[in-house]
């Protein structure tokens, strides 16, 4: 997919929101305001959204408990998702789920997960429908090195092949799950793990916007096509704690500040498309004040925004009982 | 004797047990934390820091971080422990049984029957459960009615830091496999704990209050909102006896029975999903063995058959309190039923 100006907007955009919902819900978090566990997708959102530009409402993605990144670049709608963390009666789900659980399912945005490797067996699913129903539609599982591990992901991705299903698994590789590096839990590379399921797979640099996009639309071409899944090792950081309150002595000494300053995948967009003279840095800077003032307003209200009433506790287990 | 956590009570525990018996092992996601990184080991000491520090006296041997397997290692329990380790296995959270429990309840469980009794599974799978920490419907439910329904697995529920410790050393030197449920709002909370090592024996429960009017059965940390209603009633009149099972299998069924002939009353608060779960099985056994002692039908204190929900109002209106206890408590006290006929 050729990317137009349009298309570079918007990536930026997105990326933008992404960073700026979670720096600040990260003060927010610090201020004892929000409830329950909360992690943090900043440095991520390269991929996230190269990913998710190449997919409309048809498409589903199943996402993880870091997931406000694949939330928001599946479309979900931004002061719904800060009610829904603020726990209000306004939030995308009511205020019953929180976090880890956002979802938006007229998106194709099948939830965020408390269960680690809860999503690629719902892709498979979701991949199933559009196959049998043939919606044209693909289905995506966000993944993170850590649930690569899980027994559900591994019998997906047989699955998904033997049933040539229109599926891609994205390995968000950030090198922790917890504390505990992938460089000791995991076993063999994750390349070679969809090679043995008879899947192609690519390795890309999930700072890189663009290598991403690239990567995700040769995976979801195939898919569509009907051609079967593949998977994609993005290889990342996060630039929190595993959730916020997680003191990171587990890092490196400076491994973070490092990140943030060589590879931002940011500040690597926005120096790629000036350079090139595809955007100008005033529209980029204008981006980043709008962003800012949508999220500062999206706080502002979530915070008097008035909780769900307690006739919610009840509502809503079954469709019909 | 000394004031310790909830949290210090139990990796007390582990550690006089590590020190005690060298097959002890310890295994679970990040129970050491820092596995493979560049920064400090023993960085976790599990998601709430209950094992910190253990693998600095015993070492990766002992102290094992597991990738994000749970069927693999908490089987890997399950395997170690019928050829010879005593493993102590951490599942994190209680909600993540749903992807490895093949490995607890037809392997472990069921060794021991289905091979005529030759084997011997002793593990322990330790695990966080309930609600109040705003944590949402995959990270707060209780469970433990599931385990409890299984037979071969022996369960316990501390309601305390002394009963934690206590129970947690039996637990380990037990033989059978047993399901270890830690209430996760009960970290912080401190009383005198011994420091020597000790053991709580299981299927014998704990009468916290003594009364004559009322029995109230907790389970967990339910008996302490028991016995927080118990001292408010008390003050009002009303003499509550408070039962904390300790163990839901073995379930001591003769102290509640026992009392209820005393009190002929019930009242039992159970934090988890109120179908088929402790308070419908020790009603159902009231019912059934002490039929003739009841002056007032039987109530059950527990949170609506809903999962548990994130926003901190409902939540709050989803977990059991004293006030719904007394309330409990003094429906049964004014039931007019059998009373005048026992008089
Ligand atoms: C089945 C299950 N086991 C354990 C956990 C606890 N847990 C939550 S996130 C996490 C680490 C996940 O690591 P990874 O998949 O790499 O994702 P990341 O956090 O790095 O984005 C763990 C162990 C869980 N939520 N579900
Ligand atoms: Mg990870």
């Amino acid at each position: 997919m050729q990317l137009n100006r349009e298309d570079l907007l918007r990536a930026y955009r997105t990326m933008r929101i992404i960073r700026d919902f979670e720096e600040r819900l990260h003060v927010e978090f610090a201020t004892g305001e929000i409830p329950g566990f909360v992690h943090l997708y900043a440095g991520e959102e390269a991929s996230a959204v190269g990913v998710c530009m190449h997919l409309g409402d048809k498409d589903h993605i199943a996402s993880t408990h870091r997931g406000h990144g694949h939330c928001i670049a599946k479309g979900c709608d931004v002061s719904g998702m800060m009610n829904e963390i603020y726990g209000r009666k306004a939030g995308l789900c009511g205020g019953k789920g929180g976090s880890m659980h956002i979802a938006d399912i007229s998106k194709g945005m099948l939830g965020a997960n408390g269960i680690v490797g809860g999503g690629p067996p719902l892709i498979c699913g979701a991949a199933l429908t559009a196959k049998v129903l043939k919606t044209g539609g693909v289905a995506i599982a966000f993944l993170g090195d850590g649930a690569s591990n899980q027994g559900t992901t591994l019998e997906s991705y047989n699955l998904a092949s033997i049933w040539k299903l229109p599926a891609v698994f994205v390995v968000e590789d950030n090198g922790y799950a917890e504390s505990t590096a992938a460089s000791y839990a995991v076993a063999g590379t994750q390349s070679d793990r969809a090679k043995g399921f008879g899947m192609p797979a690519q390795v890309v640099d999930g700072f890189d916007f663009f290598a991403v996009h690239e990567a995700a639309g040769a995976a979801i071409e195939r898919a569509r096509a009907g051609e079967g899944p593949s998977l994609i090792h993005v290889q990342l950081s996060r630039y929190y704690g595993h959730f916020e309150g997680d003191g990171m002595t587990y890092r490196g000494a400076g491994e973070v500040d490092r990140l943030r300053n060589d590879r931002d995948c940011l500040k690597r967009f926005r120096s790629k498309v000036t350079e090139a003279a595809l955007l100008d840095a005033s529209e980029l800077d204008s981006i980043d004040h709008a962003v800012a003032e949508q999220i500062d307003t999206s706080v502002r209200n979530a915070k008097s925004a008035p909780p769900p009433t307690e006739a919610d506790l009840l509502t809503d287990v079954y469709v019909a009982y | 004797m000394s004031k310790k956590s909830f949290r210090q009570a139990i990796n007390e525990a582990l550690r006089q047990e590590m020190r005690r018996d060298p097959r002890v092992v310890l295994m679970g996601e990040d129970v050491a934390g820092g596995a493979g990184a560049a920064g400090e080991d023993d960085a976790w000491g599990g998601v709430l820091g209950v094992t910190k520090g253990l693998v600095g006296e015993f070492g990766r041997e002992r102290v094992l971080d597991t990738p994000l397997s749970e069927s693999a290692y908490i089987g890997a329990a399950a395997g170690a422990a019928a050829t010879g380790l005593r493993p102590v296995a951490e599942l994190m959270f209680v909600d993540f049984m749903g992807v490895c429990f093949d490995q607890i309840f037809n392997q472990a469980a069921k060794f021991r029957y289905m091979f005529g009794g030759h084997a011997v599974t002793p593990m322990v799978i330790r695990m966080m459960y309930g609600a109040g920490f705003r944590a949402a419907s995959q990270h707060s439910q209780c469970l433990y009615p599931i385990f409890t329904h299984i037979p071969g697995l022996k369960v316990v529920i501390p309601s305390s830091a002394y009963e934690a410790k206590g129970l947690l050393i039996q637990a380990i030197r037990d033989d059978d496999p047993v399901i270890f449920m830690e209430n996760k709002v009960l970290y912080d909370q401190e009383e005198e704990v011994p420091d020597e090592s000790y053991t709580i024996p299981f299927g014998e429960a704990n009468l916290t209050r003594e009364g004559s009017d009322v029995t109230i059965v907790g389970i967990g940390r339910m008996v302490q909102i028991a016995n927080a209603a118990a001292d408010t009633l008390a003050r009002q009149g009303i003499s509550c006896t408070v039962i904390d099972p300790r163990t839901t299998s073995p379930l001591d069924t003769g102290s509640i029975l026992d009392s209820v002939e005393e009190t002929g009353r019930l009242v039992i608060v159970d934090e988890a999903s109120p179908r088929c779960n402790m308070a419908t099985d020790i009603s159902a056994l009231v019912a059934q063995e002490a039929f003739g002692a009841l002056r007032a039908p039987i109530r059950m204190v527990c949170p609506p058959h809903v999962p548990v929900p994130f926003a901190p109002n409902l939540e709050d209106l989803y977990v059991p309190d004293a006030a719904r206890v007394e309330a409990a408590v003094r429906a049964v006290m004014q039931h007019a039923g059998k009373q005048g006929a026992r008089a």
